[in-house]
């Protein structure tokens, strides 16, 4: 069955899949469903989608050099979803949660580290997202591949800014930065290390 | 079964009666009796705002007594019961959590000036320290696999704080008893201030000449200060305390807009007084 699909499906497939949890808690919150305080539920369950697909998309390498399972041809759009779900995130902190309150959001800013690092990771992403298609790879060439590689400078902030949204050191947060800091260092492994499944097959 | 060996059943709410304390704040709209009983933190039950309803269901607020002593001329024993046959009165007070959300809650109790006065504090008392209960086999938050906070929770206020006509021992909320997840059978509410100088399920007041350690303050320092008073110009390192998400707002999601924080909480017309002279950015 799976076989039978071509690539350009699966990708549609899993746009329409990994945006139903944004539209999901969106319906939830308009019909009043996401609890007492419906905007911040909706904010940090956007931020952890985030989080998700960064996660996914770089895991695409590992599993090709380790497993030997190539999602290569799914990897823009798993990074693309992390995009979208940080921009979701940030317009809902902007918008909703702050009401477009710019003496806020300018201290927000430009003074706590919480919110730079979360800002940081938003503005790599945004760059990635943008220089995604054909025409900037043909047009960055050597280059692209260094402009994308700032997604680990994204990923590590990403999970140093879901760690500082609670007020103590909480589980769940950890898990993620464990599962990011794991990913971050295997591509510090060497390429030998690295490729030796590639080379096998 | 001899009854002595049976615990006594986690009590049920019971109605309270109270008169109004003519200390209300004026032209408030209660938050919904639902999101006061179900969106809370009390990390004794857990971090999650519904994990204290959902899991103090075992927790025993009978039999209870609130210890009074310290720097006091007759140091005292007080049982619950004693407590709650009290005179009590309503006060609705604004509650703002230092999280930048708000609640407007309906509580039932009375002044804490007037246990105070009873044991008489000595001229050498300058602070009064507040001790809540250690219990870890009913209150599940106090055993989870990272350290939270150091148990028990405590909390403290200068002296002429706590003699504060606004500050209130809480026994009851809604005109019931205080449910447990909301600090069953009796709490400390400190409108001007953060809720979490609120000591929840307290057993211990203590007068002491120094000023004594706070739960939050321990672990953060930095982000919270002793006397958490509420001040929008103020930031919490993390996020602004210039304005408030109101719960339970009808329409939550677009139509509860943000509110300006009150500098206070709104009570400086009674309060600022206690701190004329004091810089409130050192001292936050």
């Amino acid at each position: 069955m799976a076989a039978r699909l071509s690539a350009g499906r699966v990708r549609t497939l899993l746009y329409a899949v990994g945006l139903v949890p944004a539209a999901a808690t969106f319906a939830m919150g308009v019909a009043n469903r996401l609890g007492a305080d419906p905007v911040n539920v909706f904010e940090r369950t956007l931020g952890l989608w985030a989080i998700r697909f960064l996660i996914l998309s770089l895991c695409v390498t590992p599993l090709r050099e380790l497993a030997g399972i190539n999602l290569l041809r799914y990897r823009r759009a798993l990074g693309l979803l992390a995009f979208w779900y940080a921009l979701f995130h940030v317009t809902a902190y902007v918008g909703l949660d702050q009401g477009f309150d710019g003496a806020v959001l300018l201290a927000d800013i430009t003074r706590r580290p919480f919110v730079i690092l979360g800002m940081v990771a938003f503005l790599i992403v945004s760059v990635l997202a943008a220089t995604s298609n054909a025409w900037s790879i043909r047009r960055l060439g050597r280059r692209w591949g260094a402009v994308h590689r700032m997604v680990y400078l994204a990923g590590l902030c990403a999970a140093v800014h879901f760690i500082l949204s609670f007020k103590v050191l909480r589980v769940e947060p950890l898990l993620y930065a464990v599962v990011m800091a794991v990913l971050l260092l295997y591509r510090l492994l060497p390429g030998a290390v690295r490729r030796r499944r590639l080379a096998q097959r | 079964v001899p009854p002595g060996l049976l615990r006594p059943a986690p009590a049920r709410a019971a109605p309270l009666t109270a008169r109004s304390g003519g200390q209300s704040t004026e032209g408030l709209t209660p938050t919904p009796f639902q999101d006061v009983t179900h969106y809370n933190n009390f990390y004794e039950f857990g971090l999650e705002k519904t994990d204290p309803a959902e899991r103090s269901g075992g927790f025993h607020p009978r039999p209870w007594t609130v210890r009074v002593d310290g720097l006091v001329a007759h140091p005292r024993t007080y049982d619950i019961d004693a407590l709650l046959a009290r005179p009590l009165q309503e006060r609705l007070y604004r509650m703002r959590c230092v999280e930048a959300w708000s609640m407007v809650i309906p509580w039932i109790g009375f002044p804490l000036a007037e246990l105070l006065k009873e044991v008489e504090p000595l001229g050498s008392a300058k602070y009064v320290a507040f001790e809540s209960v250690v219990r870890p086999s009913e209150m599940p938050g106090q055993s989870g696999v990272l350290p939270v906070l150091d148990w028990p929770y405590v909390e403290g206020l200068r002296l002429d704080e706590a003699l504060h006509p606004l500050t209130i021992l809480a026994v009851g909320l809604y005109g019931q008893t205080l449910p447990n997840q909301n600090g069953a059978p009796i709490r400390l509410v400190v409108p001007w201030k953060y809720g979490f100088k609120g000591a929840k399920s307290v057993v211990r007041i203590r007068l002491t000449d120094s000023r004594p350690p706070t739960s939050w303050n321990l672990r953060a320092p930095d982000e919270y200060g002793f006397y958490a008073n509420v001040n929008p110009e103020v930031d919490h390192p993390r996020w602004s305390q210039a304005t408030e998400r109101p719960i339970g707002v009808r329409g939550g999601f677009f139509g509860a807009a943000r509110k300006p924080t009150l500098p206070f909480n709104g009570y400086g017309e009674q309060v600022a007084a206690l701190y004329a002279g004091m810089n409130l950015r050192r001292d936050f």
